[in-house]
């Protein structure tokens, strides 16, 4: 199952340079790949329907415990077969739909990958895996929105995508690491079959918030829903697979997956279903507002989500079984209407609503599917959605009554955003378009009829996928479950209730206009609210980064330095009294003779008179004096070559000090008395922390030193006898190239800077 | 011996480090100066000072037998003298070049990228 997971990556990486041997072909070749998945999976339905899943695991990080493991049950497998099923649709539908755009290439590369990593999210067992995969769903739907990076709008929905479900997978990551520390465990199989150190721990609702967090904002729950119709931005491919069949449905894949282990209390009931029920009636109410074909799909998504993550709040039997059938449903559906939309878009260059109509004559087979998808939206028989909602109804009526209402209601604007959708730009007169429409080629109408097909097929025997929900359901119950799916149940009251919706949403069809005028009020609150906070939000990330700049990065190289020395100094002092043995320093003043004294003196003094030079001469000077001091050091203290090399050396500083120097202006008085105060403490905080350091130093002696080894072997391996040249040019030969070199370049550095002329003639 | 020299380094480190805070330029560099005077005397103290003989083998002999001064700091020394020469040279032509460029020698004024 590895290998199913992860060769997805690597055809990925391989995809730009495969398309290239092939341009035509490379769409329908790719789309294979998922096709051989789907049958893969397939191959695994009667084991797992049968209730036997197929559990793998890699050693990972064996250091740390870590494994990756892969669980196959009903979810997993209801989830793995509608991305790969539906991906194979998508891949050969893209290879038509991007025909000839440059980034073709580019496109296959993330798409390819946001699969793989969208199997990885379904099927890992390991949260930590889990995690990693769905950040990289996040990443490629980043770079899949923002395909057409030249337009601004597309790069805002994929920032705008990105910051909103990024924040939420953080928000997941620590989620999941409090999971595993509390429980002990990183798989979830293991976590759900013992859940009560979660459930009883003080942290759970912590864990509660930051998962919902993670799953809300995946999921386009509101208030998070603003990125989902935004990101309609991308390629009409992507909003089908990635923003309507799986990825936003990953939320809920993972409050599903999840409710074995943290569902069941009060709060998951309340939190769940509360924001479940707010989406799916806001959303479908605005999405009557909508005249962008894709927007209308997308805000009737949000919608389906919000009812997904209701049932699931819910987590009763009947709910589990509904949300299964509902997602199924859905998937089919959605997706065919999002290639229908994509077609029509393709087709006439527009996706207006109000400049469609009587495409019927001219586009027959993508009539065709778009009415089938458009039915089954509506909940009609004999299509699958009818299916799903009536399961819908029957968990919620035996539910209570305030659910029922909300959906309903929802159901009733759904019917008639379907209908506005699916129906209208196909029926009445025919409209004068940007392009002259025709029937897409067979690639760009094989995934609505395909999809369109089994929402019939399904509808009228419902049997046939009713193993692989209930096997479904039964992993997020955590018990065996046998659901029983007909199309006709006889005369009951969720019939009525159907019926109901149908009249509720032919009435809200014919009267659109007016409704949007009535309810015109409460628009701007729905709809302005948490897109305009997050702009707020971003305005106010760059504020504050700029802030900190301005105050980090201020460009003055004093404030810089004193804010290093201060710390080094702080932290230094602190170290050295907390640590060292102070009591080891002993001050012998008595083995210094009258010449060290005189020198020392001299050293302080000139370099004191270094600093409060007033003019450049004076300070040139004195430096001279310390340089010649140490040199004379180094004389008293038995290294005659460090004291030639001195004298050698402060001497040519001191002719180009003068030489260059001798150019600059006079020095000026910069600093305020307090600046130099500063500076003077610091300065002083420094140099006290190098007399202490060195006192320290040379009172312990930890290791022998090597040089016994240079001064025994000096002759007789190097053929020297002063042992510091011999260290120099042989033993450590290298280290002198170096040295050599950095002269050399400095050198260069300095030829190349004279010889620069700056400013109007150009270049020397 | 060690408490002088040990205090002849913390003023030279002092100055050093106030220097390299003033805003002209020249300052800077000669902040540097005193840092490099600092930092060679440190290694040279902080490995233990003698007043014995230089780290010579004399003739005739194949090895050091008596005490001699430690000829390890004393090469490493050599080559931070070497190479501090070398930045402060480059740091002044710069420091020249720029001030031809710019017309000002205050740190402040040149904080700008475009000037």
């Amino acid at each position: 199952m590895i290998v199913a997971v992860l060769s997805g990556f690597v055809l990925a990486l391989l995809a730009p340079s495969l398309y290239r041997l092939s341009p035509r072909w490379a769409g329908c070749v790719f789309s294979l790949f998922p096709a051989a998945l789907a049958l893969y999976f397939l191959s695994h339905m009667e084991g797992v329907v049968a209730g036997e899943a197929v559990r793998v695991t890699y050693p990972w990080v064996p250091a740390m415990g870590l494994e990756l493991s892969f669980n196959l049950d009903g979810l997993g497998l209801l989830f793995a077969l509608a991305i790969t099923v539906v991906g194979t649709l998508i891949i050969t539908y893209a290879g038509s739909y991007l025909h000839g755009h440059p980034s073709l290439p580019r496109f296959y590369l993330f798409i390819l990958m946001f699969m793989a990593s969208m199997l990885g999210v379904v099927l890992s067992d390991n949260l930590i895996a889990l995690f990693v995969f769905w950040e990289l769903t996040s990443i490629t739907s980043y770079f899949l929105i923002g395909f057409e990076h030249d337009k601004d709008t597309a790069r805002a929905a994929a920032l705008q995508a990105l910051l909103v479900t990024g924040t939420g997978g953080l928000a997941l990551m620590a989620g999941v690491l409090l999971m595993g520390q509390i429980g002990g465990s990183f798989e979830i199989s293991a976590l759900a079959s013992d859940n009560a150190a979660l459930h009883g721990h003080h942290l759970y609702p912590l864990v509660l918030a930051l998962v919902f967090a993670g799953a809300f904002t995946k999921s386009a729950q509101v208030p998070f829903h603003f990125w989902l119709p935004s990101a309609m931005e991308a390629p009409t491919p992507v909003s089908a697979y990635l923003h309507s069949a799986t990825m936003v449905k990953a939320g809920v894949y993972l409050l599903a997956r999840f409710s074995p282990v943290l569902g069941g209390s009060d709060i998951w009931l309340y939190v769940v279903t509360g924001f479940g029920a707010a989406t799916m009636l806001v959303s479908a109410y605005q999405a009557l507002y909508q005249t962008d074909l894709k927007k209308i799909l997308a805000y009737s998504t949000v919608s389906v989500l919000g009812t997904l993550t209701m049932l699931i709040g819910l987590g009763n039997k009947l709910a589990i079984q509904a949300a299964m059938v509902f997602l199924m449903a859905h998937v089919l559906y959605k997706a065919a209407l999002f290639l229908v939309a994509g077609s029509i878009d393709h087709e006439t260059g527009t996706r207006d609503v109000r400049q469609l109509g009587g495409l019927r004559k001219t586009m027959p087979i993508i009539c065709a599917g778009a009415a089938i998808g458009a039915l089954s939206m509506a909940g009609l028989p004999p299509f699958f959605g009818f299916v799903g909602k009536e399961a819908l109804y029957e968990a919620l009526t035996h539910d209570n009554m305030l659910v029922t209402v909300v959906g309903v209601l929802t159901s009733m604007l759904l019917f008639a955003v379907a209908w506005l959708a699916g129906i209208r730009p196909f029926s009445g007169e025919e409209t004068h378009t940007p392009k002259h429409p025709h029937d897409p080629p067979w690639t760009m109408w094989l995934g609505p009829v395909f999809l369109g097909c089994l929402s019939v097929l399904f509808g009228l025997m419902p049997a046939l996928p009713e193993k692989l929900l209930s096997a479904a359901a039964g992993s997020v119950l955590g018990k065996e479950v046998h659901m029983h799916l007909a199309l006709w149940h006889g005369f009951n009251p969720l019939l009525v209730l159907s019926l109901v919706t149908f009249a509720l949403g032919v009435l809200v069809y014919l009267n659109v206009d007016r409704l949007q005028k009535v309810t015109e009020f409460a628009l701007p609150a729905v709809r302005r609210g948490p897109s305009h906070w997050y702009a707020l939000w971003l305005r106010f990330l760059n504020w504050s980064a700029a802030g900190q700049t301005r105050v980090l990065q201020n460009g003055y190289l004093r404030l810089y330095l004193g804010t290093i020395m201060t710390v080094t100094a702080v932290l230094a002092w602190y170290t050295v009294l907390a640590q060292a043995d102070v009591g080891v320093i002993e001050f012998n003043w008595g083995d210094i003779g009258i010449h060290e004294w005189v020198l020392g003196v001299v050293t302080l003094v000139a370099s004191i008179a270094t600093v409060r030079a007033q003019t450049f001469l004076r300070a040139v000077m004195a430096l001279g004096v310390v340089g010649y001091s140490v040199a004379l050091f180094f004389v008293l203290y038995g290294a005659p070559d460090l004291a030639m090399t001195q004298f050698l050396i402060e001497t040519l500083s001191l002719i180009l000090f003068v030489f260059v120097f001798y150019y600059m202006p006079p020095f000026k008085r910069f600093s305020t008395r307090g600046v130099i105060l500063r500076h003077v403490a610091i300065g002083t905080a420094v140099g006290a922390l190098f007399t202490l350091l060195v006192l320290v130093a040379t009172s312990v002696q930890w290791h022998p030193t090597i040089s016994t080894y240079f001064s025994q072997n000096s002759y007789l391996m190097g053929q020297g006898r002063n042992i510091v040249n011999v260290i120099l040019v042989d033993f450590r030969g290298f280290d002198t190239l170096g040295e050599i070199t950095v002269l050399a370049v400095a050198g260069i550095g300095v030829y190349s800077l004279i010889r620069l002329r700056l400013g109007k003639g150009g270049g020397s | 011996m060690e408490a002088l020299l040990a205090i002849v380094i913390g003023v030279l480190y002092a100055s050093g480090v106030y220097m390299l805070m003033r805003r002209s330029i020249v300052k800077l560099i000669i902040g540097l100066a005193l840092l490099a005077h600092g930092a060679s005397l440190l290694v040279f103290t902080a490995a233990g000072l003698t007043r014995a003989v230089p780290p010579v083998i004399p003739f005739g002999e194949k090895a050091i037998t008596g005490t001699v001064a430690d000829p390890l700091p004393q090469a490493l020394i050599l080559t931070a003298i070497v190479i501090s020469f070398g930045v402060q040279a480059f740091a002044m032509v710069l420091a020249y070049r720029a001030y031809q460029t710019v017309g000002t020698d205050d740190l402040d004024d040149m904080k700008a990228t475009d000037t």
